[in-house]
């Protein structure tokens, strides 16, 4: 058993966990750093497929800005109810049905599928390769994407603007 | 060359993915709905750094389209949490079955 098999059990059953312990626990706050644990590891795991600048991007988005937005979502709606016990059990046993026939369909289809030939200088100029690529054949996308980042700040402002007017004329 | 076949990284994207949406499809609380949705993204993501290593077309492309995700991500969720907070000012609930507004 190579250390890289071995790092990447660690690191896939510390996601894993992290997700499960999402589903299970009661408060929201808790949920939320739980599911910290599986992004980082999915960061460990992207070094792992040697792409150190995805797994720095990881840390920096999802471990560190989407979490810290998210925490804001539930600090200034109310954060301290836990979820509430489940009011349909069969709706959530006919969902835990239907994902699992997903899951089995699929992990008969991926399992001990294999293409051959793998990439072996991923890791050289991991940076500057992406730099490369993507200021020269995925040039749109690039800029697109900015447009869409910029329309998604202006919406979100506009969206979660208190409206004065509105207030002034009564509550609610 | 990787001694890790590629299916272990497409078995453990897939865990994520039907955990993700198992959360998405039950949870009540709308912030937990997001959250699980980031994880399914990630879970997309995971598969497309794996088949940038060990596709077809091994190459960068992959990871560029990662980087792509990442940022439609990151938007989504910042439009999410804003319908979220305006929701919550017009009817003090975060609670998914009440958000029914659309039907009546």
């Amino acid at each position: 058993m190579s250390g890289e098999l071995i790092a990447f059990f660690i690191l896939g059953l510390i996601a894993i966990g992290g997700a499960v312990l999402m589903l299970n626990l009661s408060k929201v706050m808790h949920m939320v750093l739980a599911l910290v644990f599986s992004f980082l590891s999915i960061a460990g795991i992207y070094v792992l497929l040697s792409a150190e600048f995805i797994a720095v991007v990881q840390v920096l988005i999802y471990s560190g800005a989407i979490t810290i937005i998210m925490l804001f979502g539930i600090m200034l709606t109310r954060h301290n109810d836990t979820s509430e016990p489940q009011k349909a059990p069969l709706k959530n046993l006919l969902v835990l049905l239907g994902v699992v026939g997903f899951f089995l369909v699929m992990y008969f289809a991926v399992n001990n599928l294999t293409f051959g030939e793998q990439a072996t200088d991923l890791h050289v100029d991991n940076t500057a390769n992406i730099g490369i690529a993507l200021f020269t054949e995925y040039v749109i996308p690039f800029e697109l994407t900015s447009v869409l980042l910029l329309v998604a700040l202006v919406g979100a402002i506009v969206l979660a603007k208190r409206d004065d007017e509105k207030e002034a004329e009564g509550d609610e | 060359m990787s001694s890790i076949p590629l299916s272990v990284f497409l078995v453990l994207a897939l865990i994520l993915f039907c955990i993700g949406l198992y959360g998405a499809l039950t949870k009540r609380n709308t912030v937990i709905v997001l959250i699980s949705i980031e994880l399914m993204l990630n879970a997309v993501n995971i598969n497309l750094v794996a088949f940038s290593k060990y596709g077809i077309n091994p190459g960068i492309t992959g990871q560029v389209f990662t980087l792509f995700t990442i940022a439609v991500a990151a938007a989504e969720a910042a439009v999410g949490l804003a319908i979220l907070i305006a929701l919550y000012r017009n009817r003090q609930t975060v609670n998914i079955d009440e958000m029914d507004r659309l039907k009546r």
